[in-house]
């Protein structure tokens, strides 16, 4: 997976946005009151969750098994399944199923991990037509971008961005420029219906394997699955190996917390379950019908510190719930999957070096392990990478110098009490004339930072332990 | 001061902060303890190793963990001015240390008797003789560590409550954080800015227009202090522990 390993530029590319800010300041308004709303109407709510989790874990304890189980499902209601090691092989067995249809034009709907191994991008070159039938996905697919947000691609482009888009796209009538959101609906859906109807191949992702039945689970708002896999005579669903679940009772339990969870729905307005290809008397569905199960990385979070990462449902109700995704948006993450979840996932599927700042780039608020459905302590795995960051000297070589110097004071406080007073006597001076108004606008070196955007009180002469042993002192005198 | 002594040894565990920027934080802490019967001593020490954890520096917080619990394990309680550091020892030392080795169990007996002050005051001493004086319309700011690896939502409310003349404001978005994040609001100066800009927002629209914002984190309040004060927003910053011991000193980067 790519990685664009400048953040800061990125931050300061989001911060600037004013598109951007816009609408994640809706969004921070809206999501969080959903979520809260949907599931404070629920008896116990508590136990829901806990079912969600438990459904997962158990899944990723006997992952290798319901896999195989999965599979031979499959192959039991006459589809066929791909074992792929990475984004590469991935790519490459989809492209191969598309050729040996004879396909040109391919509809898909949304799934990040499609956008993880960039199979858009793939099959582009090997000189097919894909067209992305998620509106949000075929909003950025025209604007050549990535999405911003796992659930909401095109979170940060405007009406009139979507407006200039379809202008220079679609060829319309001048007369009649579009300016509604509804307009705008009515010519993508006209635009897309003939695609549907043209598409040799459809693809989808899977929001859950059933290792039981054999199903994959997809849940749209916008019925384009649904129309993607009935009008082709080819469905390949191409999907992370960590989607499978157990039972069609596990698959039920995280049909009800999902929904909830990322858009404070009870149920999304399609959920569907594939079971193969057409068989005999069915009205329709594609003649084949491949299940494309893609590791690119996964399996390697197993048995590791980060395998509770892999309980993720992609609801991203952790970053609609950030506030540090609120402020910067998704693409300042510089990859496919931005937010908290992003900031542990990144690193697994990307590389660490490249991706160094994403787990830094956290408070520890705690808001995202608290609202995850499924459990995720996802700032302790952040704590994870930055402890490997910190082992292998991926952090600047002054902050593990500041480091290792503020360890050795704290362990000897009376070091620590001279030293933290000469500093304090530095700063006493530093401040001049500011000293007689108790503010600092200037600071040195690591006040930086600090003092780009805030003043700092000036600091008091003696510190608390100083003025509590005078205190003892005098009492004893 | 209360008549009635109460046993138990506390140990103040002062925090940097508060040593270095806010004494009057710390000397309020003494006074809630006293007021609610204890003896409390303050055991020369240094940073409970919280920079080093977030940073990822494992090894060195270990060793600070150690030193701490050197320094506090003969109290029967060890208070802290603030809930990200006595989250520090109550929800990380003992995960710092191999399970089943002596460390281990001394860290997990030393989180056991460590408390965030009001949480303290409030659960463990059950204290409700707050007497204290404040004219003001106040606004309690959530720390996240107080309020979510510890669970402290009510007792400061509970306490402020009992303040005179203390009119505590509802404040919007009071779980979301403020963009200190200890050395976070360095490293990532421009993302905590705007956090600290939301959250300033929020303040300047409570029911009565605030003229104090307090909190159980000295990081938090730094912070939007030094935010505030760059913005010429004048609403005093002070530790909660200063309004529920009656302070009579001036607020952070205020003149006599």
């Amino acid at each position: 997976m790519k990685v664009n390993s400048d953040f800061p530029g990125l931050v300061a590319r989001g911060m600037r946005d004013p598109v951007l800010r816009a609408s994640l300041n809706a969004m921070e308004a809206s999501r969080p009151y959903m979520y809260k709303l949907a599931f404070d109407e629920l008896d116990d709510a508590g136990a829901l969750k806990a079912a969600a989790t438990a459904a997962r874990r158990r899944s990723l304890a006997g992952l290798g098994g319901y896999l195989e189980a999965f599979e031979r499902n499959v192959v039991a209601n006459g589809g066929q399944v791909h074992w792929a090691a990475d984004a590469e092989e991935a790519n490459a067995i989809v492209a191969r199923i598309c050729r040996a249809r004879g396909a040109r034009r391919v509809t898909k709907s949304k799934s990040m991990v499609t956008e993880e191994i960039e199979l858009l991008q793939a099959l582009e070159s090997a000189g097919l037509e894909v067209t992305e039938t998620d509106l949000g996905e075929y909003i950025i697919q025209l604007r050549g971008e990535t999405p911003s947000h796992i659930t909401a691609p095109a979170l940060h482009v405007s009406l009139q961005q979507v407006i200039d888009a379809f202008n220079e796209h679609h060829h319309l009538d001048r007369e009649h420029p579009l300016t509604t959101a509804d307009e705008l609906l009515t010519e993508a859906r006209a635009v897309l219906r003939e695609k549907f109807l043209d598409a040799d191949v459809g693809i989808t992702g899977a929001n859950f394997l059933i290792a039981e039945t054999g199903g994959v689970v997809v849940v749209t708002n916008e019925g384009n699955a649904d129309l993607t896999t009935a009008l082709t005579q080819t469905h390949i669903v191409v999907t992370g190996i960590e989607k499978v679940v157990a039972t069609l009772e596990d698959a039920e339990v995280l049909l009800r917390i999902l929904p909830r969870a990322a858009v404070g729905q009870r149920l999304t307005n399609y959920t569907s379950f594939f079971h193969g290809p057409r068989r005999p008397g069915d009205a329709d569905g594609p003649e084949e019908f491949h299940v494309v199960l893609v590791d690119n990385g996964r399996s390697a979070m197993l048995g590791t510190e980060f395998e509770d990462m892999l309980r993720c449902i992609r609801c991203a109700a952790c970053l609609n719930h950030c506030p540090v995704y609120t402020a910067i948006g998704g693409h300042a993450y510089g990859a496919v999957y931005p937010g908290p979840m992003g900031a542990v996932l990144t690193p697994q599927l990307a590389g660490l070096a490249g991706s160094a700042h994403l787990p830094n780039a956290s408070t520890f608020c705690g808001r995202c392990a608290e609202v995850c459905p499924v459990g995720i302590p996802l700032p302790k795995l952040m704590r994870h990478w930055r402890a490997r960051e910190f082992a292998q000297h991926l952090r600047p070589a002054g902050e593990r110098r500041g480091m290792r110097l503020w360890s050795s004071l704290s362990r000897h406080p009376v070091l620590y009490g001279l030293a933290t007073q000469v500093a304090r006597r530095f700063l006493r001076w530093y401040a001049g004339r500011a000293l007689a108004t108790g503010w600092m606008r200037h600071l040195p070196w690591a006040g930086i930072g600090w003092a780009r955007h805030r003043d700092l009180p000036v600091p008091p002469a003696a510190s608390f332990q100083q003025q509590w042993a005078q205190r003892a002192k005098a009492k004893h005198r | 001061m209360s008549e009635v002594k109460r046993p138990g040894r506390v140990g103040l565990l002062v925090t940097c902060l508060v040593d270095q920027f806010r004494p009057e934080a710390g000397f309020a802490a003494v006074r809630l303890l006293e007021e609610a019967g204890y003896a409390v001593e303050v055991p020369l020490q240094g940073c409970c190793g919280q920079p080093n954890f977030n940073a990822g520096d494992n090894a060195g917080a270990r060793a600070m963990a150690r030193r701490v619990i050197d320094i506090f394990e003969d109290f029967d309680y060890i208070v802290v001015p603030s809930g990200s550091c006595a989250a520090m020892l109550r929800m990380h030392y003992p995960g710092l240390f191999v399970p089943g080795s002596a460390d281990h169990s001394r860290a997990a007996s030393l989180a056991g008797r460590t408390w965030e002050l009001t949480a303290f005051l409030h659960d463990v001493a059950g204290f409700t003789a707050i007497d204290a004086h404040f004219d003001g319309a106040v606004v309690l700011h959530d720390s996240c560590s107080a309020l979510r690896e510890l669970n402290v939502r009510e007792q400061p409310r509970a306490l402020l409550a009992q303040v005179r003349g203390c009119r505590v404001q509802a404040l919007a978005g009071s779980d979301v954080c403020c963009g200190f994040g200890g050395l976070f609001c360095v490293k990532y100066p421009d993302i905590s800015n705007r956090m600290a800009e939301k959250k300033i927002a929020d303040l300047l629209t409570t029911g009565e227009a605030a003229d104090t914002l307090v909190s159980t984190d000295l990081g938090c309040l730094l912070h939007l202090a030094g935010k505030l004060h760059r913005d010429g927003v004048a609403i005093d910053v002070r530790h909660i522990a200063e309004l529920l011991a009656g302070t009579t000193d001036p607020a952070a980067g205020r003149k006599e």
